[in-house]
């Protein structure tokens, strides 16, 4: 249906006009409880058809979701208007010409079509799993199909589907919290992940509140997403490079030499279509090897601004906030010595800590925000369980820190102690992206101050 | 069929369904932004969505489903399947949910609107913000950018007590960055705020910030503070000027006073809240300078409506008042879990979305002082305005605000700029050390509050005004 949209729109454009149709068709269903029940049960599917026009030297973009032929025919004479009156677009990169794709994306139909049931019955789990502690979270099951056609002739369609499932269990003023995201539904095991949650929380009563300063930590793959997320957001963002307002210089040792950090959106596991907003295609994008930084992400615009080409991060909803690598895996270290985890460490971090004489164990940031973009020091808390690391054992939990730290300082040379061997894959807490990430054991964070201020 | 038909078959599905309440909101919503940098347009897109969103309540499980599709079949089935989802709810179930009483009514409301913002030309608005950018880059920004944003909604709400309120609420703002790049750092400075101002207005509130105006003076600040010495570190009197006082309250009281926060319904994402019920009307939240309201009849306020989303009329009530804790922000479900008698803060973003608790407009009540009082009467300290970074904890306690500029106090003097102001504190603490406060109250609006699953983005009204805090901390640095 989306590409017969897709068509359907640009047989409207008038001869002589560049343009490009992006439809896509969201099934979004998200089951979310608290207190140990559901308390919000929530479904929605909606096809959005995107327009982007470049008439006479101008361009202009717009949307709809009201996909009847008056409906398609009131979108592309408003992006024709809009075009006109707009000024002379000198930057128009051009539209992307016809290109393979790398398949159509990873797709699983139990996991698209999951019923409201499939997913309570992960809830139930959870909740029992959890033993009696208050639990919260969501599990939420999505379908993404996509198709994209351009006057110069590109033509693409793709779909996916992932299941992702997120949850925390309370005690005695301590969280513990379990997440995962997948493409296949039996991979997300409710009752796992309660118990996992739950034995955090109770490890995590009666923490003690540690002065501030600079620790060595092991941050949990889930922390480690959001130094993922940050970078992607300020780093290797094509328009934040072009303007001078990122870290990333491409050559250059930034990062320590245990750090290979790529994009991909497919791959085996990837959860996204196999192209960009614009019909480029989507491949493997190498940004950091052995800790050089080697590219920034580039949409079409960005990339003839700074004379690279598109590597397929033209994002949807507008060029203002630049190309993004919204799929970012950091590349896990050597397979470790077995390790035994226990209940509290995630068994990604669990070699990492066996390492550490004196140290903390973090298992999310949370709220971070950017104090300055270029040197990308954040601000933020840590979430959900923080203990003291002695002798490779957690002897401690405690309180939440904030922190003021730079990202690529915390991840420079000689800073990275240690990569876990495995990576996990994480929903995005807004939309469709998704984060893959291993343990990371740091030589020195900055925390700022305790929880009580 | 008349939109209202279409949300009374969904309604009514659902309720044939199984449900024992159900409500249904159709919207239309047409959106609108223009994004210059440089002198050039870098961006213009118009959207437009429509679709009926349905909620439904089987038991004491709650069920919600949306389609972009304002058919008769389309709503009817939509009706069914949010019965069906809510009967799902019901393999994990709760403890018994009701609503707190509203009278049902038919009514129709509209926000003050002297020129439709969509009307305007396109030449006429790229104008203005080319113009503002020229100039800034002429005034050595690196970056110059300006952005403005209409939404036009319009809603009609249809549930099975019997409410048929439709609403049409134009919105729309805008505002101008400078940025400066530095070695190994950036500033910006903004106006008339980090995101710009926003309210329930037409074309005339971007008119009246007068971008042009202030385009030179922020392009030479964000170069001046290249070159500024920073922050000191310390702890110290603290000035805040009324753009930021807007996200001070908006962090630190507006979420800290959401009823589903405090009965933990949010504990897995946004986080809960330090209040305590048990302490409603009794605990001092702040000095007796602070008065709170929540007030969505706020005559061009980003927060104002009204009806929220679950048919409650919009009305004034205290949140906190002379620096006590009496009011939250709540919805008809949350209302009667607590006790309480009062709802009327439900919103959602867009149809697809189910209502929740959101703020309308929560802001500060004016004090006895001004700005220049304030610096007056202050020997040594440190004055700061417009947003720049904003980080606080799960419970709403443990804050880390940046601003874009901030200059030396002393003697009752303002002296030297100062780069990365920064400042840190414990909520209630905080408040409680307000001295002083301004009569100067700004309605600011803030239209990028992010919450809920899947991802909410609300509009939200903060009336402010400067005022002053002892004992900061300021300067933390990484």
């Amino acid at each position: 249906m989306s590409a017969e949209l897709a068509q359907r729109v640009l047989g409207m454009v008038p001869a002589g006009v560049e343009a490009e149709v992006f439809v896509d068709h969201m099934a979004r269903a998200l089951t979310r409880f608290a207190n140990s029940f559901i308390h919000q049960n929530v479904a929605d599917a909606t096809t959005t058809v995107r327009l982007r026009l470049h008439a006479d030297g101008r361009t202009a973009s717009g949307a709809t979701t009201v996909t009847t032929d008056e409906g398609l025919r009131g979108l592309v004479s408003r992006t024709l208007d809009a075009a006109r009156l707009c000024p002379p677009d000198a930057g128009w990169p051009g539209l992307a010409a016809p290109a393979a794709l790398a398949g159509e994306g990873n797709w699983d139909e139990e996991t698209a079509k999951a019923s409201p049931e499939a997913r309570a019955d992960r809830v139930r789990a959870f909740v029992d799993a959890a033993g009696g502690l208050e639990t919260a979270g969501y599990c939420r099951t999505l379908h993404w199909s996509a198709a994209f056609a351009n006057t110069a002739g590109q033509v693409a369609a793709g779909r996916t589907a992932e299941i992702a499932m997120d949850g925390i269990a309370r005690v005695e003023g301590a969280d513990g919290a379990a997440r995962i995201a997948s493409g296949q539904l039996s991979d997300v095991d409710g009752a796992a992940l309660g118990a996992r949650a739950a034995a955090k929380a109770r490890a995590g009563a009666g923490a003690v509140e540690l002065p501030p300063g600079r620790y060595e930590v092991v941050l949990e793959p889930a922390a480690v997403v959001d130094v993922l997320q940050n970078l992607s957001l300020y780093g290797f963002n094509g328009k934040a490079y072009n303007e001078r307002q990122s870290f990333a210089e491409p050559g250059a040792q930034q990062f320590d030499e245990a750090v290979t950090l790529a994009d991909d959106a497919l791959g085996d596991t990837g959860l996204g279509v196999p192209f960009d907003a614009e019909g480029t295609p989507k491949r493997r994008v190498e940004l950091v090897s052995g800790g050089v930084t080697q590219r920034v992400a580039h949409d079409r615009r960005t990339a003839a601004e700074a004379g690279a080409e598109s590597t397929g991060h033209a994002a949807l909803g507008g060029r203002t906030r630049g190309a993004l690598p919204a799929n970012l895996r950091l590349m896990p270290g050597p397979a470790a010595s077995t390790v035994e985890a226990g209940a509290v460490i995630d068994p990604a971090a669990a070699s990492l800590v066996a390492g550490v004489e004196r140290g903390l164990l973090v298992t999310d940031l949370w709220y971070t925000r950017v104090l300055d973009p270029k040197s990308l020091v954040v601000t933020g808390l840590t979430r959900n369980g923080v203990w003291l690391i002695e002798d490779g054992e957690l002897t401690t939990p405690v309180r939440n820190f904030r922190f003021t730290q730079s990202y690529p300082q915390a991840l420079g040379p000689g800073a990275v102690l240690g990569v876990g061997g495995e990576a996990t894959m994480f929903p995005d807490m807004w939309g469709a992206a998704w984060w893959t990430a291993p343990a990371l054991r740091l030589a020195s964070w900055n925390f700022t101050g305790g929880a009580s201020g | 069929m008349t939109h209202y038909d279409v949300a009374t078959a969904a309604v009514q599905a659902a309720l044939d369904a199984g449900a024992r309440y159900a409500d249904a909101r159709v919207m239309h919503r047409r959106y609108e932004s223009m994004s210059a940098r440089n002198g050039d347009i870098e961006e213009l897109t118009q959207s437009e969505d429509a679709g009926i969103g349905v909620r439904a309540l089987v038991g004491s499980s709650w069920g919600f489903y949306a389609v972009p599709d304002l058919s008769d079949g389309a709503a009817r089935a939509a009706g069914g399947r949010a019965a069906k989802i809510a009967a799902a709810s019901a393999r994990v179930p709760g403890p018994a949910a009701d609503l707190v009483p509203v009278q049902a009514r038919t009514a129709s409301w509209s926000s003050e609107c002297e020129t439709d913002p969509l009307s305007v030309p396109l030449s006429d608005k790229g104008d203005l913000l080319v113009h503002a950018t020229k100039t800034m880059r002429e005034h050595g920004a690196d970056q110059a950018e300006g952005l403005y944003q209409i939404w036009d909604t319009e809603k009609w709400f249809v549930s099975s007590e019997g409410h048929r309120i439709d609403q049409r609420i134009r919105e729309c703002g805008g505002g101008i960055a400078s940025i400066a790049v530095g070695d190994g750092e950036v500033q910006r400075r903004s106006y008339p705020a980090n995101r710009g101002q926003y309210g329930t207005q037409g074309w005339e509130l971007v008119e009246s910030l007068d971008l042009g105006a202030h385009a030179a003076r922020i392009a030479d600040e964000s170069r001046a503070l290249l070159t500024a010495p920073p922050c000191p570190a310390g702890e110290t009197t603290l000035i805040l000027g009324d753009e930021q006082m807007a996200l001070q309250i908006h962090e630190s009281v507006g979420h800290a006073i959401e009823l589903d926060r405090i009965l933990g319904w949010e504990a897995a994402f946004a986080g809960t809240s330090w209040l305590d019920l048990d302490q409603l009307g009794s605990l001092h939240y702040g000095s007796e300078l602070m008065n709170i309201t929540i007030d969505p009849t706020i005559p061009g306020a980003l927060g104002s409506f009204g009806f929220d989303d679950e048919g409650t009329p919009a009305a004034r009530r205290h949140a906190v008042k002379e620096g006590r804790w009496v009011g939250v922000l709540a919805g008809r479900d949350s209302a009667a879990v607590a006790g309480l008698d009062y709802a009327g803060s439900v919103r959602a973003d867009g149809w697809a979305r189910l209502p929740m608790v959101r703020m309308t407009n929560v802001g500060l009540e004016p004090g006895p002082h001004t700005l220049d009082e304030m610096i007056a009467a202050t020997d040594d300290g440190v004055y700061m305005d417009t947003n720049r970074s904003w980080s606080i904890d799960d419970k709403r306690l443990n804050f880390q605000f940046g601003c874009e500029i901030g200059w030396e106090i002393k003697n009752g003097r303002r002296g030297r700029m100062l780069r990365n102001p920064t400042y840190t504190g414990i909520g209630p603490v905080f408040w409680r050390s307000m001295d002083m406060l301004s009569s100067e109250v700004v309605p600011w609006g803030t239209p990028n509050c992010g919450k809920g699953q899947p991802g909410q983005i609300g509009h939200t009204g903060h009336p402010a005004a400067p005022a002053r805090f002892q004992n900061v901390r300021v300067g933390v640095r990484g």
